[in-house]
């Protein structure tokens, strides 16, 4: 009963982290209909950016958090403006093709900067360590990753739902060429969509490196699992990528606790039937288009 | 003359053999004598041309874009190398074609999961097929010999006649061969009928389906049919260096495969080839100049051949060759690529 709560805590953690590093993919892959596969990059270099200041300059690692988000945040709007919003009206191949070029181009960029081992980033004693929370063994890196992406989370959901750049964000995902027709910027919507989504990913970088392990192989191990998050939840909304997240979470850790031979199987297998039952995800517009 | 003939008079036209290709296939030829001493790149160039041949067959001729091709290779050549260790096919070219007939069924069986969908879904189960087979082949390491491969392969004479032997002659020349004629069957499928509704179907399915081409029929044959090829070229992919591995699933391979086809250009068969040496030509150069971090020159091969545009590319490419045949063959240029795959 113990291990069962405690495999519910730590993929609901892992699930939330994945939501976190997905979300702004979910934006990209919906509204624009660009298959980002290099995604992952951008989470690698916000990761990158706190272990530097962590562990070299030794900054405060919740100093240093805000700053993996700000410059992750920056390369990707420099990104977007020098060179992905010319390829938006590209064919899915030529996208593929590009994105995967970046990553090759990320990893091993990283590899001959940093070196090709797995970093870790040295953590406050705070934040070390177990709360036993009614006899359940609760880590405290867990549990702050949980109030921070479920704050993330609130707060993604206020903006889309109440504020004026929320609306405009969700009328051209539903037809962008209507909201361009209403005198909406969709260029710019996008563009500063994009530079948050890398953002978060960026801290979501940061904060998987304890988890998830922080490599130059980052982008190319962890691309599935954001592109799951994304296809498996639709892009219609942002309840979709959350619960597909937790899902995701979940199942992968309960299926390597329970069945750690099969390893990555049960997930793929799982993804693969939702596809084939749902092409446009769970949660997608199905039936309404 | 009625419509019907006229399109087979313009397919027939197009079909026939250009002096240019069996130029190329002699000049390929020519390579062995050429250069000796380098059997070994040019028979992986041309395993590579047969790999980038067959999804050539999806992605140039139906317009599928798989991230997981990879999948057939891997079971070819985990298939050829189980048949040679157990010596259940010991005669390479019969185990081979059994490796090819084994990743078919797995292509047939898979196809009806990728024909559903669009794009990113077809993306994402392609992708998925081939991680999952990566992740079955390492679950049943005892078997597949896990991350160290399979291991003290030996394959047997070539038709019970030719040795392989150090040098890698007689792998190359038996690729080779495999090559030309696994091409000449695509190419005799490409410019038949049920080719011509393969293009039929990528411009446009919803046109295709009204004018009577059974779309889904089409794309499972055509995804078998690549599948075979993909498991062909893993075959000879263990039997040349009598190794098979994990890597052989490898995301890598996959996505390599789609610049090998791009650089090369889709649909018209020769792509694939001409591809594969180029690639392989820079490869070695990347990794004479960088050997650790040849991956950040391909790299941005894939992000400068996109943005430059894949269609302008080829015309520079093509250009010079162009302007020859023009001169000199008196006729319409060999490769005309049309483009448009807008998706």
């Amino acid at each position: 009963m113990t291990s069962l709560f405690t495999i519910l805590f730590d993929g609901v953690a892992y699930g939330m982290l994945l939501f976190v590093l997905a979300c702004g993919l979910a934006v990209t892959l919906g509204l624009m209909n660009f298959v980002n596969l290099a995604h992952g990059a951008f989470a690698m270099a916000g990761g990158y950016v706190c272990a530097v200041l962590v562990n070299q300059s030794g900054w405060p690692f919740f100093v240093a958090l805000p700053l993996a988000f700000v410059a992750s945040a920056l390369i990707g709007a420099a990104f977007e403006r020098a060179l992905y919003r010319h390829l938006y009206t590209r064919s899915h191949l030529d996208q593929v093709l590009f994105s995967i070029g970046l990553v090759f181009m990320s990893v091993a960029a990283v590899d001959y900067m940093m070196g090709s081992s797995r970093i870790f980033i040295k953590l406050p004693s705070a934040l070390e360590g177990q709360i036993d929370f009614f006899g359940v063994g609760i880590g405290r890196y867990r549990l702050m990753i949980i109030v921070i992406c479920g704050l993330l989370t609130l707060g993604l959901q206020l903006i889309l739902a109440r504020t004026r750049f929320g609306s405009r964000l969700r009328a051209a995902v539903d037809d962008p060429r209507a909201a361009v027709g209403l005198g909406i910027n969709v260029p710019q919507v996008f563009a500063f969509t994009f530079a948050f989504g890398c953002g978060l990913a960026g801290l979501g970088g940061a904060l998987s490196a304890e988890i998830l392990g922080l490599d130059p192989y980052f982008p190319l191990k962890f691309m599935i699992y954001f592109l799951i998050v994304v296809t498996v939840g639709g892009s219609s909304s942002i309840t979709g990528p959350f619960l597909a997240s937790l899902l995701l979470g979940i199942g992968d850790v309960a299926g390597k606790y329970y069945v750690p031979k099969m390893g990555p199987f049960v997930i793929y297998t799982i993804m693969i039937v939702i596809l084939i039952w749902r092409p446009n995800g769970l949660f997608g517009r199905t039936a309404a288009r | 003359m009625t419509a019907p003939s006229d399109v087979g008079f313009y397919a027939g036209q197009h079909a026939r053999w250009h002096w240019g290709e069996i130029a190329f296939w002699c000049l390929a030829l020519a390579c062995a004598f050429i250069f000796p001493s380098r059997f070994l790149i040019m028979t992986e160039i041309v395993r590579l041309a047969l790999f980038a041949l067959s999804l050539d067959l999806i992605l140039g001729y139906a317009g599928i874009v798989s991230l997981g091709h990879a999948a057939f290779f891997g079971v070819g050549a985990y298939c050829a190398g189980l048949l040679a260790l157990y010596g259940i096919i010991t005669e390479p070219v019969a185990a081979l074609l059994a490796a090819g007939l084994f990743a078919m069924v797995v292509g047939f069986l898979t196809s009806f999961l990728v024909i559903r969908g669009v794009d990113l879904t077809r993306l994402m189960v392609t992708l998925g097929i081939a991680l999952l087979l990566e992740a079955l082949a390492e679950r049943y390491s005892n078997i597949t010999g896990g991350t160290d491969g399979l291991q003290g392969i030996e394959i047997a004479p070539v038709l019970g006649l030719f040795t392989f032997d150090i040098f890698g002659k007689v792998g190359f020349f038996y690729s080779l061969a495999i090559l030309f004629v696994l091409f000449l069957l695509a190419r005799r499928i490409v410019h038949s009928p049920f080719g011509l509704s393969l293009r039929a179907i990528k411009n446009n399915p919803l046109r295709a389906a009204a004018v009577g081409v059974p779309v889904n029929r089409r794309l499972i044959a055509v995804y078998t049919l690549a599948a075979f090829y993909a498991g062909i070229a893993g075959a000879l992919f263990t039997q040349t260096t009598a190794l098979a591995s994990l890597d052989a699933f490898a995301f890598e391979r996959s996505a390599d495969l789609m610049l090998v086809l791009v650089i090369g250009g889709t649909g018209y068969l020769y792509g694939g080839l001409i591809g594969a040496v180029i690639f392989k030509i820079l490869q070695e150069f990347f990794s004479n100049i960088t050997p650790e971090y040849w991956q950040f020159w391909i790299g941005l091969v894939f992000v400068a051949i996109v943005l430059v545009g894949r269609a302008r590319l080829h015309r520079w490419v093509l250009f010079v060759p162009n302007l020859i045949f023009r001169q000199f063959g008196g006729g319409k240029a060999i490769v005309t690529i049309t483009e448009s795959d807008a998706s």
